[in-house]
């Protein structure tokens, strides 16, 4: 049987035959699980799809959208934000413990994972390459306002800023400043407005189109 | 351990480049990346903690070149391997080995769905009375273990401020060394950034962070 250019000696070592490139590892990885039974390749094809097509930032940007609507909800995000976003449909795999921070114009808050890479998947999906570089995860704690000027933000020199590192299964999502001249606006149109990045603190909601 | 993970605070990274209108995926191998780690999971052969850790043992200079997917990948051939789910030889062939009886996935498709969305709570309950309230002030102990921990170096030996109570949560040192989950109580602290970093950081600067009872020390 032809291989793929690869000498193959069938009692020998084999570390030859492991690709160095991701992509075919990651191919030769999926195969050997296939072929041994202990991975069902339509489950794959389902985590895929939910993470590519169902689960990601307009989840979180509906939650802000709603929160700036509903003083009520607000409250109840403030006392148990994992059971309010979960009255959304939003609950589960690494959102399974919600808290909520508020911006304002007297603080700004912002997320980050130092040892790892944690992120509230439920309400933002899978994070950035920025967010689990090495770059941010070092930078943020020491130097967030630099991080902030990396991404175009400048605050008020008086503004606190209160770094989140995610050292445990709490998950931080940031509630951004409501924007000005969004009042009469419905929740979708709200939610319109809410980026990913404001909603992890390294970004603004957006203003309306005039 | 004080690995390469631990990056809290260390220089010469670089500028944040954030990439405009990003895809969720670079490329097909990283879905499957993400959806190997996430199935093979489900064998329960490993939990959070142990898996946070396999990625921690990589070899520094591996940490450091690899980008995310690749250190799923990696980390998750040495669970397998580790674990008897797969043998090093199948690893390193990618061919499996004919003696070994076909398996029967536990993650099939119908229960994708159900599984994301349970999740995998930490939440414990704890019966020991907690031993710091919001208010008070705690330091960060000087622990260097060389096993996992998620109480990062440069919080060690300073003091900062309980913020909240998270109530009772698994403990990742234990956890991750499949000694049990020991639940205990975990806090966010809130140290001041001078505090942190030294009298040249920026008064009104915090970072918070979530901190199980055992790090704590009451001031």
């Amino acid at each position: 049987m032809p291989h793929d250019g690869h000498h193959h000696d069938h009692d020998g070592d084999h570390h030859q035959d492991v690709p160095s490139d991701p992509a075919l590892r990651v191919k030769a990885l999926e195969t050997l699980l296939v072929d041994k039974g202990l991975v069902d390749p339509a489950a794959l094809d389902a985590i895929i799809d939910t993470y590519e097509h169902q689960v990601g930032p307009r989840n979180g940007a509906r939650v802000v959208a709603r929160a700036w609507s509903d003083p009520a909800y607000l409250d109840r995000l403030r006392t148990d934000a994992t059971a309010a976003i979960a009255e959304l449909g939003y609950e589960g795999r690494q959102g399974e413990h919600m808290v909520i921070v508020e911006n304002t114009p007297a603080v700004h808050n912002m997320v980050v994972c130092t040892l790892c890479s944690c992120y509230p998947w439920s309400v933002l999906g899978l994070p950035p390459v920025w967010y689990k570089s090495d770059a941010y995860r070092s930078r943020a704690v020491i130097d967030p306002r630099g991080v902030l000027a990396d991404f175009g933000l400048s605050l008020p020199e008086e503004t606190e800023v209160r770094v989140w590192d995610s050292t445990a299964e709490i998950r931080y999502l940031v509630i951004p400043q409501r924007p000005p001249g969004t009042e009469g606006l419905d929740e979708e149109a709200l939610a319109a407005l809410v980026t990913r990045d404001s909603m992890i603190g390294t970004g603004f909601a957006r203003e309306p189109a005039a | 351990m004080n690995g390469v993970h631990d990056m809290g605070g260390m220089h010469g990274f670089g500028p944040v480049r954030p990439e405009p209108d990003e895809p969720i995926f670079h490329g097909e191998w990283e879905k499957r990346a993400l959806a190997l780690t996430l199935a093979m999971a489900a064998w329960g052969r490993w939990n959070i903690d142990v898996s946070r850790h396999a990625r921690e043992r990589l070899p520094p200079r591996d940490y450091l070149r690899y980008t995310y997917y690749e250190k799923w990948i990696a980390a998750l051939a040495m669970l397998m391997v580790e674990t008897g789910l797969i043998s090093a030889a199948e690893a390193a062939s990618g061919r499996p080995d004919p003696q070994a009886p076909p398996a029967q996935p536990p993650l099939t498709a119908d229960k994708v769905a159900a599984t994301l969305r349970r999740g995998g709570p930490s939440a414990r309950p704890v019966e020991a009375a907690p031993r710091f309230a919001v208010g008070d002030r705690v330091r960060a102990k000087n622990l260097n273990p060389s096993g996992h921990t998620r109480l990062p170096r440069y919080t060690r030996g300073k003091c900062g401020v309980v913020v909240m109570q998270h109530g009772g949560h698994v403990f990742p040192d234990s956890n991750a060394h499949r000694q049990g989950e020991a639940p205990c109580h975990l806090y966010a602290v809130r140290f001041t950034a001078v505090e942190l970093w030294g009298p040249e950081a920026d008064p009104r600067h915090s970072v918070t962070l979530d901190l199980w009872e055992p790090y704590l020390d009451a001031v």
